[in-house]
C-alpha cells in the first residue's frame, strides 16, 4: 500500500519521521486498532527500517553509477534483506508527489490502471533505439575540441574560426564555377557530423533562392545544397525544415524569371525540386507532417488560379505527384474537370503567338497524365492489398520491388500507409486545414475514377496505365473489370512501356496502318499525324542546351495536330494500336533501336519526368539514387 | 585454458579448514565454512599480523565452537584431528583464554575480539549453554551489558572533552582522535541498555563535535535508537567487532592515562581497553593535518605492524622466449624483403626486461599459465606498438577519445576495453553484457559443430574458416545474468570475458562462441567487481559479502578468500606482477592481499568515502585509489605510505588509469570530467627518508593544483572507464545522460 507519510522536519535530528498518527491511520485502514504506545513504537521502528533500507539501497545506486536513487535500488535492498519488495513503482519517470491543502499531507498520486485495457492495447510503443557506441575525439593532444559532443545540436552559437572558414569554403565551392569542387563540397555537407552550428547559416543561404530566380544554375545548386543537408544523418533540421521546404516550394511553383526564356530548362528544376520535396517528406516525415496540409493547400491554390502561368501549374502538378497519389487523388483529381477546360483552350489554340504557351500546356498535360496514371495504379494496388487482407501498408517494400522502389519519390509520405482507408485520410486532412475544399470529398471508386479520367485522356491513359512495371506484382482484383481488361497487355508485353520513347512512337505510326482489326480504330490516318508530329517537333522546339530532351519532347504534343475532341480520338487510335497489336509485334519493331537494347526496361520505370524528357536526368535519379550530378 | 601446475595453490574443499591456513592470522575461511553468511564475519575479521601461540589456540577453539554451534560436526572432527587438540583441551583452554584476556594491559594485540567472546562466555556460561543456536552477534553485543551508570555518560564524556581541550596544542590533536570512537561506543552502550532518551540526548549534545568525515556513519547511528536495531545493523556490527585503531604518541598517551586514573574515570578507561586499540609510537606527536589525512576509515587507522610485511612490488621478468621470437619475427620480415630496422630498439627493450628487479617476486612465486603461441604473437604486437608509443608528459598530453554509449536506457554499469583496444564491453543494469568491436573487424561466432566437421582442418587459414561469416556483426549481446552487471573484465588474450552481477555470480563468457562457459558461484551476494589477472587464468572478485575471492578459470570454487574488510568490497585490481590483489571497500580502506598465502599485507587508510576505483602504476610501485569523496590518493606500496592526495573532482571517481609509462594518471568521474595528473611529479616529490618510512607519518604537500595537468569536460556523460591504448591514446567511456 502506498503510505501517506507526514513529514516532520526537526532541527536537531535532521531527518524525516513517520508520526504515530500516520501509523494509526494506516492500521485503521487495514482494520487494526492500535494503542498509542504501540503506534509510537511502530512508528519508530518503521522509521528506522525505512532509513536502513534507504541506506542499503544507496550502494546499489552507487554501483549502478547513477546519482538518482531508483525504486529498483530500494527493491534490491529489500530483497537482499529478505523483505517483500514494492511492486508497481519501477517506472523511470518521476512520480508526482503532491501536497494536500488541508493538513500537511503529501502523497504520491496513485491512479488506477485498467490492466485489461493495458494488456489488450494495440498502440504498443515502438521499440526504443538500439544501444550503440559512438566514438568522438574529444581532445586532441590534450587541447580542447570546442565542438559539442554527440549529435545534439546546440542553438546558434558563436562560430569558431574553423567553422567560419568551413562555411565560407563550402558556400564558395557550391555556388562557384567548378562542378567538381561543388560535388566535393556537397558530399561533405552530406556527411559532415559537425556542422550543426552552421545549419542556420546554410538555411539562410538557401532561402536566397528568391533573389536568384533568374539563374537556373544557382537555383539548382541551392537545391542540391538542400538535398545534402536533408541527407546529412548528423543534422537535426528541427524547425529549419520549414524554411527549406519553402525554398523548395518556391522552385516548384514560382513563375521564375528564368522561365521567361523558353531556352531555359526550368522544367527540370521543377521536377528536381518536386523530387526533393518528396524526399524531405520521406526522410523527415516527423518534422514536416504539419506542413503537409499547408503545402497541399498552396498547391491547390496555384492549380485553381487560371491567371498563373502554365509553368506554375506544371509545378503544382508535379508537386502533388511528389506528395503521393493520395494528394493527387485529393487535390488534382477533383480539380481536373475545371482545369481541363483551361488547358483545352490552350491546346486548341493553333495561333503562332500561342505556340510557346501551347508547348507549356502540353507539359502540363503530360504531367497530369503521369500523375493520374500513378494514382490509378496505386489505387488499384491498394485495393488489391486490401482485398488480399495484407493491408499492412508496405509502401514500396513489397513485391514488385524494383520498379516500385524506383518510383519512390512519387510515393505518398510515409505517414500514410498505402492501404489506409480513404475515410481515414479524409478526417486527417480535415484536422489539418479547416474549410479545405476537399473536405466534402468522397472516395470515388476506382472504375468510376478511371471512367472519368478516360473521358479526358482517352486511350492515352489506357496505354500508359497498361504499361510500366506491374505494381505489387499483383493483377487488379476481379471487381475492377475494365481495369483487368486493360492491364492484360502489360503483363504479356512488359516492354510496352517503351512506347513512351519518341522513336518508338514514330515507329508505331509506321506500323499503325496494319492495325486494322482494332475495334477502336479511328478514321484518321495515323501516318499523317505522325508526320505532322515530326514536323511540329522539328519546327517548334529548339534544342535544349545540353539536355537530350528535344527529340522526345514532341511526344507530349503528339495529339497536337488533331484539334478538339477528334484530336483525342486520334490519340486513342494511335495508342490503341499500340495496345492491341499484341505487343509482340510492337516489340519486334523496336528491338533494333540501340538505346533500348542497352538499357533494361527498369531504367525507364520512373515516370515523373517522363513528360517531355525521358532521357538522362531521369535515369540518373532512378539508377544512382539521386547522385549529386545533375546535368545543368 | 592454460594449464597450471597443481601446486601449493590448490585448495580443495577438504583442505579448507587446515590449521596452517587458520594460523596465519587472517583466518582464511572459505567455501563451506563461511557458507557465505555474514554472521561469520566476526570470526573472519580477526586482525592480521603476527600472533602468539596462545592466541592461535584460542582462535582455533573459537572456530571449533562456532562450527559446533552450527552443527558442522564433520568439520569439527577434521579440524580437531588436524590441530591435534583434544576435547578436554578445548574446554580448559577456553577458561585459560578468558583469564589471559582479562589480564591484558595497554592495548596488546592479544586482546582480540574472540577473547572477549570468551570473557562473556566465562561470565555467563549457563546462558551460553541455553542459547546454543543464538547467533554469536548477540554474544558480541552482550559485552556491553557489564557497563555501569548510563546517566553519567554525558558527564564522563564532557569531562574528557574538557580535559582534551585544556591540554597542550601538540597533544590535543592526537587525543581528539578519541572523541569519535568513544562517542560511538558510549552511544551504543546507552542504546543497548535501553536508555533511549539518554542516548538521544547524548547524541544531540555531542554529535556536532565529530569530524565531518564521519557524517555518513553518524547518520546511520542517529537512526538507531532501539536495542533490536543493533542486531541487524551490519555497519555497527563492524564497529563492535573490530577495534578502532588510534595512533597516539607515547607522551600523549601517558597524559591521557594519568588523567583517567586521577579521575578514576573507569567507564571511559574500560571502553578504551575493550573497544579501542591504541597504537603507541615514540616521537613527536602528529599534527592535525597529518592525522586527518590518515583517518576516516570505519575502523580507524591501520596498525603499523600490519603494513610491515615485505611486498614484492617489482615486475616479473619478461619471458625469455621474447627475444628469440623477436628475432624470428625479424627474420620473417627479412624473408619478405623488409629491412632490419627495429632490431636495435627491440634489443634494448629486451635487455631492460631481462634485468631482475630486486623487488620483484620469484618468477614462480605463484604458478602462472604458460604462454601460448598466440600469446607470444600478441607480445610481439605489443612490443611493436610500444615502439610507436607517444612519450607523455606535462607538455605532451594525450589525446582523448570518448566512447559514448547512446540510448543506454537500461543503464550502463560497467565498461572494459581489451588491452589492445580492439574490443569494448559494457555491463548494463538490465542484466545484459554487450560487446562491441571498435575496429572495422566484425565480431564473429565460431561455426556450429556440424559445420566445423566439414571444414578442412589442415588448411592454413583454418582459424579463419572456423568463423561463421553469417554471424558477423558490430556488437553482440550476452544474456545470462539475472541482475545488473556491475563488473566486466576481458582476459588478456581476448578469448574470454568475465562479468559479475547482482545475482551473486561471476560468469565467464567465450568471445569465440559468445556463450557463457562457467558461472562461478560463491559470493551469494551482489558481486561488485571482477578483474582478470594480467597473465590470465586467475581472476579476483569482490562483493557485498565483504570478501574478495581469487579464482582460477578452471576451478569452480575459489582458490583464496581474502577476508578482512569490514564492509563491501567495491573494487578489485591485480598487481601487474599478479602476485598481489588490491581491494577497495566501503569501509574506506584499501587492502593489498598476497595471492600466494592469502595474507593481508597492506591496509591503507585515509579515504573519507567508499572507494570505487583502483589503479596500479605500470612499474608496480604505486597504487592510486579514488573514492566517492572525489579525491584520489596515491600510495607507495613498498612502504605502505600515502604519498599524495589529488583533490579536484566533485563527485565519485569511477575510473583511474596510469598511462603506459606511468607519467600521467587519468581520473574519470561522475562529475563528467576527465582529469590528468602529473604522477611523475607526485611520486618524485615524496620525502622517503627513514623516519617517515618507519613512522608512516607523512606530511603531504597540498599541491593538487600544481599536479593537475588538465581537466576535460564531457557533455553530460559521466566517465565510467578509462583506458590508455598501447600508444598512449586515452580512451574514455560513459553513457550519455540526457537529464
Amino acid at each position: 500500500c502506498q503510505s501517506i507519510v507526514k513529514m516532520t522536519e526537526r532541527e536537531e535530528r535532521r531527518f524525516a519521521e513517520v508520526p504515530r498518527e500516520s501509523i494509526k491511520l494506516m492500521a485503521e485502514s487495514s482494520g487494526v486498532e492500535l494503542s498509542e504506545e504501540v503506534a509510537a513504537l511502530l512508528a519508530e521502528d518503521v522509521c528506522y527500517r525505512l532509513r536502513e533500507a534507504t541506506q542499503n539501497s544507496s550502494q546499489f545506486m552507487r554501483h549502478a553509477k547513477r546519482r538518482k536513487l531508483s525504486v529498483e535500488d530500494l527493491n534490491r535492498a529489500l530483497r537482499w534483506s529478505n523483505t517483500e519488495t514494492i511492486c508497481g513503482y519501477g517506472a523511470q519517470d518521476a512520480l508526482p508527489f503532491r501536497p494536500l491543502k488541508e493538513g500537511e499531507l503529501f502523497f504520491v498520486e496513485d491512479r488506477e490502471i485498467n490492466l485489461v485495457e493495458l494488456a489488450l492495447a494495440t498502440n504498443i510503443p515502438k521499440g526504443c533505439a538500439e544501444t550503440m557506441v559512438r566514438v568522438h575525439v574529444s581532445y586532441l593532444d590534450g587541447k580542447g575540441n570546442l565542438e559539442p559532443q554527440g549529435t545534439v545540436p546546440t542553438a546558434v552559437q558563436s562560430l569558431s574560426e574553423d567553422l567560419l572558414k568551413y562555411y565560407q569554403q563550402i558556400t564558395r565551392a557550391i555556388l562557384g564555377e567548378d562542378p567538381h569542387l561543388m560535388k566535393v563540397a556537397l558530399l561533405d555537407l552530406q556527411s559532415n557530423s559537425k556542422i550543426a552550428a552552421l545549419l542556420p547559416y546554410f538555411v539562410y543561404v538557401i532561402s536566397g533562392v528568391k533573389s536568384v530566380s533568374h539563374d537556373l544554375d544557382q537555383l539548382n545548386r541551392l537545391l542540391h545544397m538542400v538535398k545534402s543537408l536533408v541527407q546529412n544523418p548528423y543534422l537535426y533540421l528541427g524547425s529549419y525544415v520549414r524554411s527549406l521546404v519553402s525554398s523548395v516550394m518556391y522552385c516548384i511553383l514560382e513563375p521564375l524569371a528564368a522561365s521567361i526564356n523558353p531556352l531555359n530548362d526550368h522544367w527540370t528544376l521543377r521536377d528536381y525540386a518536386a523530387l526533393l520535396l518528396s524526399h524531405i517528406f520521406w526522410t523527415h516525415g516527423d518534422l514536416v507532417s504539419g506542413l503537409y496540409h499547408q503545402i497541399l493547400l498552396s498547391l491547390q491554390k496555384v492549380l485553381s488560379d487560371p491567371v498563373r502561368p502554365l509553368c506554375s501549374h506544371y509545378g503544382a502538378v508535379v508537386g502533388l505527384h511528389a506528395l503521393g497519389w493520395k494528394a493527387v487523388e485529393r487535390v488534382l483529381y477533383p480539380h481536373l474537370p475545371a482545369y481541363w477546360a483551361n488547358l483545352q483552350a490552350v491546346l486548341d489554340d493553333y495561333s503562332v503567338s500561342n505556340a510557346q504557351v501551347k508547348a507549356d500546356g502540353h507539359k502540363v498535360y503530360g504531367a497530369i497524365l503521369v500523375a493520374v496514371e500513378r494514382l490509378l495504379k496505386m489505387k488499384a494496388l491498394s485495393l488489391t492489398l486490401a482485398a488480399e487482407g495484407s493491408g499492412a501498408g508496405l509502401p514500396g517494400t513489397t513485391t514488385g520491388a524494383v520498379g516500385f522502389r524506383e518510383n519512390s519519390p512519387g510515393l505518398s509520405p510515409p505517414s500514410e500507409p498505402l492501404s489506409e482507408p480513404p475515410l481515414g485520410i479524409a478526417s486527417h486532412l480535415q484536422a489539418g486545414g479547416a474549410g479545405c475544399p476537399w473536405e466534402e470529398w468522397t472516395p470515388v471508386s476506382l472504375p468510376a475514377m478511371y471512367c472519368e479520367l478516360y473521358s479526358f485522356f482517352g486511350d492515352s491513359l489506357a496505354v500508359r496505365f497498361s504499361t510500366g512495371p506491374p505494381l505489387g506484382g499483383a493483377t487488379p482484383p476481379g471487381p475492377c473489370q475494365p481495369l483487368e481488361g486493360r492491364k492484360e497487355p502489360a503483363s504479356s508485353a512488359p516492354n510496352l512501356e517503351n512506347t513512351r520513347k519518341m522513336p518508338q512512337l514514330t515507329a508505331s505510326m509506321n506500323i499503325s496502318p496494319r492495325q486494322d482489326g482494332s475495334p477502336r480504330m479511328e478514321p484518321q490516318p495515323p501516318s499523317l499525324a505522325a508526320t505532322e508530329t515530326r514536323k511540329t517537333c522539328s519546327v517548334e522546339v529548339p534544342p535544349g542546351p545540353g539536355l537530350g530532351t528535344t527529340d522526345i519532347f514532341p511526344k507530349a504534343r503528339f495529339p497536337l495536330p488533331q484539334a478538339g475532341p477528334p484530336a483525342f480520338s486520334f490519340i486513342i487510335g494511335g495508342r490503341q494500336m499500340g495496345r492491341r497489336c499484341q505487343g509482340r509485334r510492337f516489340q519486334t519493331s523496336f528491338t533494333p533501336t540501340p538505346p533500348l537494347t542497352t538499357h533494361p526496361p527498369r531504367a525507364y520505370a520512373h515516370k515523373l519526368p517522363v513528360i517531355g524528357r525521358v532521357s538522362k536526368p531521369v535515369r540518373r535519379w532512378t539508377c544512382s539514387h539521386y547522385s549529386l550530378h545533375l546535368p545543368l | 585454458m592454460a594449464a597450471v601446475q597443481d601446486g601449493p595453490m590448490e585448495l580443495d574443499a577438504e583442505k579448507e579448514t587446515k590449521p596452517e591456513i587458520l594460523s596465519d592470522g587472517t583466518s582464511n575461511l572459505s567455501g563451506n565454512t563461511a557458507s557465505g553468511t555474514l554472521s561469520s564475519s566476526p570470526l573472519t575479521a580477526a586482525p592480521a599480523g603476527g600472533a602468539p601461540k596462545m592466541e592461535d589456540q584460542q582462535t582455533l577453539i573459537a572456530v571449533l565452537q562456532f562450527l559446533k554451534r552450527n552443527k558442522l560436526s564433520e568439520s569439527v572432527e577434521i579440524l580437531r584431528r588436524e590441530a591435534g587438540l583434544g576435547e578436554h583441551q578445548e574446554d580448559s583452554q577456553a577458561t585459560d583464554g578468558s583469564g589471559g584476556g582479562k589480564g591484558d594491559g595497554d592495548g596488546g594485540d592479544a586482546n582480540s575480539l574472540l577473547s572477549r567472546v570468551f570473557i562473556t562466555s566465562a561470565a555467563a556460561p549457563q546462558s551460553m549453554l541455553v542459547k546454543k543456536d543464538q547467533p554469536d552477534v548477540s554474544v558480541v553485543l552482550s559485552a556491553y551489558s557489564q557497563q555501569g551508570d548510563p546517566p553519567l555518560y554525558q558527564v564522563y564524556y564532557s569531562g574528557l572533552k574538557n580535559f582534551i581541550e585544556s591540554v597542550l596544542d601538540c597533544h590535543r590533536a592526537e587525543l581528539s582522535q578519541l572523541f569519535y570512537p568513544l562517542f560511538v561506543h558510549m552511544y551504543l552502550e546507552l542504546v543497548y541498555n535501553n536508555h533511549e532518551t539518554k542516548a538521544k540526548a547524548f547524541f544531540d549534545k555531542f554529535s556536532g563535535d565529530q569530524e565531518c568525515y564521519y557524517q555518513d556513519d553518524l547518520r546511520i547511528l542517529c537512526g538507531l535508537t532501539k536495542k533490536e536495531h543493533l542486531k541487524g545493523n551490519e555497519v555497527l556490527l563492524d564497529f563492535r567487532t573490530s577495534r578502532f585503531v588510534l595512533r597516539i604518541s607515547r607522551d600523549s598517551y601517558q597524559l591521557l592515562k594519568r588523567h583517567l586514573q586521577e579521575r578514576h574515570n573507569n567507564q571511559i578507561w574500560n571502553i578504551i581497553q575493550e573497544h579501542l586499540y591504541i597504537d603507541i609510537f615514540d616521537g613527536m606527536p602528529r599534527s592535525k593535518s597529518q592525522i586527518d589525512s590518515m583517518s576516516g576509515s570505519l575502523a580507524g587507522e591501520a596498525r603499523r605492524e600490519v603494513n610491515k610485511a615485505k611486498v614484492f612490488y617489482g615486475l616479473l621478468k619478461e619471458p625469455e622466449i621474447e627475444v628469440p621470437l623477436d628475432d624470428e619475427d625479424d627474420e620473417a620480415e627479412n624473408e619478405e624483403g623488409k629491412p632490419k630496422k627495429k632490431k636495435t630498439k627491440k634489443d634494448s627493450l629486451g635487455s631492460k626486461s631481462k634485468k631482475q628487479d630486486p623487488n620483484a617476486p620469484q618468477q614462480n612465486r605463484i604458478p602462472l599459465p604458460e604462454l601460448k603461441d598466440s600469446d607470444k604473437l600478441d607480445k610481439i604486437m605489443y612490443m611493436k606498438e610500444s615502439t610507436k608509443r607517444i612519450r607523455l608528459g606535462p607538455e605532451n598530453l594525450p589525446s582523448i577519445c570518448f566512447y559514448t554509449f547512446l540510448n543506454a536506457f537500461q543503464g550502463l554499469t560497467a565498461v572494459d576495453f581489451t588491452d589492445d583496444s580492439s574490443l569494448l564491453a559494457g555491463g548494463f543494469a538490465d542484466s545484459t553484457v554487450r560487446v562491441w568491436s571498435v575496429t572495422p573487424k566484425k565480431l564473429r561466432k565460431v561455426k556450429s559443430t556440424a559445420e566445423l566437421n566439414v571444414i578442412d582442418k589442415e588448411s592454413d587459414d583454418v582459424l579463419e574458416r572456423i568463423m561463421d561469416e553469417k554471424t558477423a556483426s558490430e556488437s553482440k549481446i550476452l544474456h545470462g545474468h539475472s541482475g545488473p552487471v556491475y563488473g566486466v573484465s576481458f582476459s588478456p588474450d581476448r578469448n574470454y570475458l568475465l562479468s559479475s552481477s547482482e545475482d551473486g555470480t561471476v560468469r565467464l563468457w567465450s568471445l569465440q562462441t559468445f556463450t557463457c562457459l562457467v558461472g562461478y558461484k560463491g559470493h551469494n551476494y551482489p558481486v561488485w567487481d571482477t578483474q582478470f589477472s594480467p597473465f590470465g587464468y586467475y581472476f579476483v572478485s569482490g562483493g557485498h559479502d565483504r570478501v574478495a575471492r581469487l579464482w582460477a578459470t578452471d576451478h569452480y570454487q575459489p582458490l583464496r578468500i581474502f577476508a578482512g574488510h569490514l564492509a563491501d568490497v567495491t573494487c578489485t585490481q591485480f598487481h601487474p606482477n599478479s602476485n598481489y590483489v588490491a581491494t577497495g571497500s566501503t569501509d574506506r580502506t584499501v587492502r593489498l592481499w598476497d595471492v600466494l598465502n592469502g595474507n593481508c599485507v597492506r591496509i591503507l587508510t585515509g579515504h573519507k568515502g567508499p572507494i570505487h576505483s583502483l589503479a596500479f602504476s605500470p612499474n608496480g610501485k604505486f597504487l592510486a585509489s579514488g573514492s566517492t569523496d572525489g579525491r584520489v590518493l596515491l600510495w607507495d606500496i613498498g612502504h605502505g605510505l600515502m604519498i599524495g592526495e589529488l583533490k579536484g573532482h566533485t563527485d565519485t571517481i569511477y575510473a583511474l588509469k596510469f598511462s603506459r609509462d606511468g607519467e600521467i594518471l587519468a581520473s574519470g568521474s561522475m562529475d563528467n570530467t576527465v582529469r590528468l595528473w602529473d604522477s611523475m611529479k607526485a611520486f618524485d616529490e615524496v620525502e622517503t627518508d627513514d623516519f617517515t618510512a618507519t613512522t608512516g607519518h607523512i606530511h603531504l604537500p597540498d599541491n593538487s593544483q600544481e599536479l593537475l595537468l588538465g581537466m576535460y569536460h564531457s557533455k553530460s556523460t559521466p566517465v565510467t572507464h578509462l583506458h590508455f591504448t598501447r600508444r598512449n591514446l586515452l580512451l574514455a567511456a560513459g553513457a550519455y545522460n540526457s537529464q
